[in-house]
């Protein structure tokens, strides 16, 4: 086979493209040769010359492309633009049968290809209960009731003349990685770990609005926060909480809240689970007593091994998961790897990322990139210089509270294998001697 | 008038009748609700039934009701899993005893209906009246969700079928909830500082000497979710796997048909498929039908608007009339023609 560049594992990106089914095969089945096989042939499509020509050097240097040798398109094409073509892969998906009906399902994010910490809003993960609204902002209320000393009503020019805040934090469904609690159910990060997103929100403080409406601080014990939308979603939340760092948010990543997160106003509780940031928010009760609402008596309660079920599961405890290399993809060669992740934690700031290559065995301490904030996902980095044999690539995250993220036999030995919620263990990823990475779960 | 200043006007009515608020924190944000707002919106009740209204509604008038209403979606007994989980069954007269669900107790339980979790009988209310049915959701009067529960509280055997269900026979009625003593909140997950009850060590090194492998995923579920070469990045240092036949690169997949998204839009898709029945008929099976009657589409474009049943089943289509026009000749065309899906 002709060698067309003297550093090889560098011509290896070739554009994926190029590569036939049966080639993409041989991949799987352990030739990684077969990309430089494919890069000759296609650049001898592409540039219509010899080998020898080839020989010079890249192709995609020596021939100028089109972009280099002719006029792009005007500003203001696309008025509000759009990811490249090229980026079509990474999208928001449903995992097929997991729900009925589309309008109580949920889109999972693509966390297999994001970098950073923020979630792009068009790729924020969804889960609506009756189906989705884009609500006429201009109509849009917000009434506070209950224990305070007046019933008050806001609208959306009385809530953005406020002196706002703008956080970054992680939202988390609290079914997220819920299919994997008996067995290996699904075969990316996006299906096991996609009820994921983190933006930066900007709101009022609730307790600027309780304040506002002077709260009986001595009766109040818990808020009711309830949505406009049919399902008129509702979710108790402790009055520690409503009065630390929960926003009424109408920002996100910059602009208003996408529709589908709730335009054009959502609660946001940090290091709560999502169903508590209620969406299309349209009151705040004041109350001496827990609601036992729909989705705190029927569904976000955690089934035990005595058959009991925890109410009020709330916090998302400390967790983590490398989203490169993971399930459903393939290595390209062996040689240098960045492994990459995220960890995040409903309790406080991440304080340390440990990653395994051999199934838990042994760990080191990844870089935590800034940056490092309260209850937002935080992302890992740590340098691996894959040999080409089999790996079982872990991750375990530590926050300043000093706990650390559990393994499955640890959760399952106090919480059995019923529950859909809560499950926060240590993700398994197997690199097998192909390239190939698949969820596994060990022990 | 335009509806801006309608709205304003509107809004500084509201604004006298309130009158000006001298609570406010920030001076001219906000005003006072009346009475009749906080009436209109504040409808949650809870487990100590605060906030139920007045009323009253029998097993049969609730039969009647719901096969009219809830029918369609959760089958004549509750039992239906196609549009959601069972409202119903797993529950026993042991467990109206004791509170407790046997069946998760035994760990015999296949499935979870919402009789077998739900502790209080408030959230029932609570729901059904602010949700319910899911396609109509706040039409129910007081007395029709006292009917429709007292339905589903017979069909879990909790009441018997002469019953009658009211705000002042509620209370008696919750102590004989099948999983009223199943709920605990001792656990370290509602309170942030909670102590947590599983705990691991951060070991470095020599942690284990066997690895077991537990669970992988199964082959026929490798392709589950579809080809994964097309759900990654087509640069970088990894690629998706190809799990199905197909031209891989994820780049030059065809554009969906506008009319999915329409059919999203419109709201058809909960209850229509294209190649599969939910609620009505696959989109297909449709096609099927009227392939060789030249005056379908006219008659379905009439029949989506106006609603109606018998054609397909005992289930009826609510009628469409929230859909324009031209958007329902478009998607009658469009299933007519089989549903292409690009
Ligand atoms: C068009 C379909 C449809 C109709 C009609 C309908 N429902 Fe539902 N129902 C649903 C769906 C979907 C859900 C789940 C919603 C969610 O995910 O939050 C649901 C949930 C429920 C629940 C809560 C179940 C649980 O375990 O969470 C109850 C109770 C219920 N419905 C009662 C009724 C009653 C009573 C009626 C008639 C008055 C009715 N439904 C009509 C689709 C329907
Ligand atoms: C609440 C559920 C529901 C919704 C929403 C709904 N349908 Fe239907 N649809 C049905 C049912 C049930 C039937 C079968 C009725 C029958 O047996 O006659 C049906 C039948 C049909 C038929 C066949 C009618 C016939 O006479 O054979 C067409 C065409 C159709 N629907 C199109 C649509 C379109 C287009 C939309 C969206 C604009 C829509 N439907 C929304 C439930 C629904």
């Amino acid at each position: 086979m002709s060698q067309i560049t003297p550093r090889p594992g560098r011509i290896q990106r070739a554009p994926e493209g190029f590569l036939s089914p049966e080639q993409i095969r041989e991949v799987s089945a352990g030739r990684r040769d077969f990309l430089r096989t494919a890069f000759a042939s296609a650049s001898m499509a592409v540039a219509g010359t010899s080998v020898a020509r080839a020989a010079d050097g890249d192709p995609a240097i020596l021939t100028l492309p089109e972009h280099s040798t002719t006029l792009g398109r005007p500003v203001a094409e696309r008025p509000y633009g759009a990811p490249s073509q090229f980026e079509a892969g990474l999208r928001r998906r449903e995992s097929p049968g997991l729900t009925r009906v589309a309008g109580s399902s949920v889109s999972f994010s693509p966390l297999q290809g994001l970098f950073g910490i923020i979630t792009p809003s068009g790729l924020h993960f969804e889960r609506h209960h009756q189906g989705w609204h884009d609500i006429d902002p201009a109509r849009h209320r917000l009434m506070i009731n209950g224990l305070v000393k007046e019933a008050r009503v806001y609208t959306m020019d009385d809530l953005m003349r406020l002196p706002s805040v703008s956080r970054i934090h992680f939202i988390e469904c609290g079914a997220n990685t819920g299919m994997e609690w008996g067995n290996v159910a699904v075969p990316t990060v996006q299906y096991s770990h996609g009820m994921l997103s983190c933006s930066e929100f900007t709101g009022v403080p609730l307790s600027v609005l309780l304040d506002d409406c002077g709260i009986d601080r001595k009766r109040a014990k818990f808020v009711l926060a309830e949505g406009a939308d049919g399902s008129s979603m509702t979710r108790t939340i402790s009055l520690d909480r409503a009065l630390d760092d929960v926003l009424v948010a109408w920002g996100q990543n910059g602009e208003m809240l996408r529709p589908e997160n709730g335009y054009p106003l959502r609660l946001v509780v940090p290091g709560v689970q999502g169903v508590s940031w209620v969406k299309w928010l349209r009151r705040i009760e004041v109350g001496d007593q827990p609601w036992a609402t729909k989705d705190e008596a029927v569904h976000y309660v955690d089934l035990m091994p005595d058959g009991t079920h925890r109410q009020y599961t709330s916090i998302q405890e400390c967790k983590s998961v490398i989203t490169t290399p993971s399930g459903g993809q393939t290595l390209l060669d062996k040689g240098f790897h960045n492994i990459t992740g995220l960890a995040w934690s409903g309790r406080g700031k991440v304080k340390r990322v440990d990653v395994s290559v051999d199934g838990g065995r042994n760990w080191r301490t990844a870089r935590l990139e800034t940056p490092v904030l309260s209850k937002a996902l935080t992302r890992f980095n740590i340098d691996w210089v894959w040999d080409g044999s089999p790996a079982i690539l872990q991750s375990r995250a530590m926050d300043d509270s000093g706990y650390v993220q559990p393994t499955y036999a640890q959760l399952r030995a106090v919480r059995g294998t019923r529950s859909i919620y809560h499950n926060n263990a240590i993700q398994s990823w197997k690199l097998a001697d192909s390239g190939d990475v698949s969820n596994v779960q060990v022990f | 008038m335009s509806r801006f200043s309608e709205l304003l006007l509107a809004g500084c009515l509201i604004a006298a009748a309130a009158g000006a608020s001298a609570n406010s924190n920030f001076p001219g944000v906000g005003r006072a609700a009346t009475p009749s707002e906080v009436k209109a919106w504040d409808i949650d009740v809870r487990p100590d039934f605060k906030g139920l209204p007045p009323g009253k509604g029998s097993v049969e008038q609730g039969i009647e009701l719901w096969e009219a209403k809830c029918t369609a979606c959760h089958g004549s007994f509750g039992e239906s899993n196609e549009v959601f989980t069972p409202l119903v069954g797993g529950t026993t007269k042991e467990d109206i005893e004791t509170g407790r669900v046997g069946a998760y107790i035994r760990q015999d339980a296949p499935q979870r209906s919402t009789l077998m979790k739900v502790p209080t009988l408030s959230t029932l209310w609570d729901y059904i009246n602010r949700a319910m049915p899911w396609n109509a959701p706040k039409s129910l009067s007081p007395d029709e969700v006292y009917a429709v529960l007292a339905y589903l509280l017979h069909l879990g055997e909790i009441v018997p079928a002469d019953f009658t269900l009211s705000d002042r026979n509620i209370a008696e009625v919750q102590k004989r909830m099948p999983n009223r003593n199943g709920m605990t909140t001792k656990h370290g997950m509602w309170d942030i500082k909670g102590k947590p009850d599983v705990k691991n060590v951060a070991c470095m090194k020599n942690c284990k000497t066997q690895i077991t492998m537990g669970s992988s995923l199964p082959d026929y579920a490798r392709d589950a979710h579809g080809n994964l070469a097309d759900q990654n990045r087509v640069i970088g240092a990894v690629r998706g796997q190809q799990t199905s036949e197909g031209a891989g690169g994820g780049a030059a997949a065809p554009a969906p048909h506008p009319a999915l998204e329409l059919m999203k839009k419109s709201g058809c898709s909960g209850c229509h498929g294209i190649a599969g029945k939910i609620l009505g008929p696959s989109f297909r099976d449709i096609a099927k039908r009227y392939k060789d009657d030249k005056g379908a589409e006219s008659q379905l474009i009439g029949r989506v608007k106006a609603g109606g049943g018998g054609t397909w089943g005992d289930v009826a289509m609510p009628p469409q009339a929230h859909v324009s026009d031209a958007d329902t000749a478009a998607l009658i065309k469009w299933i007519l023609s089989g549903s292409p899906e690009n």
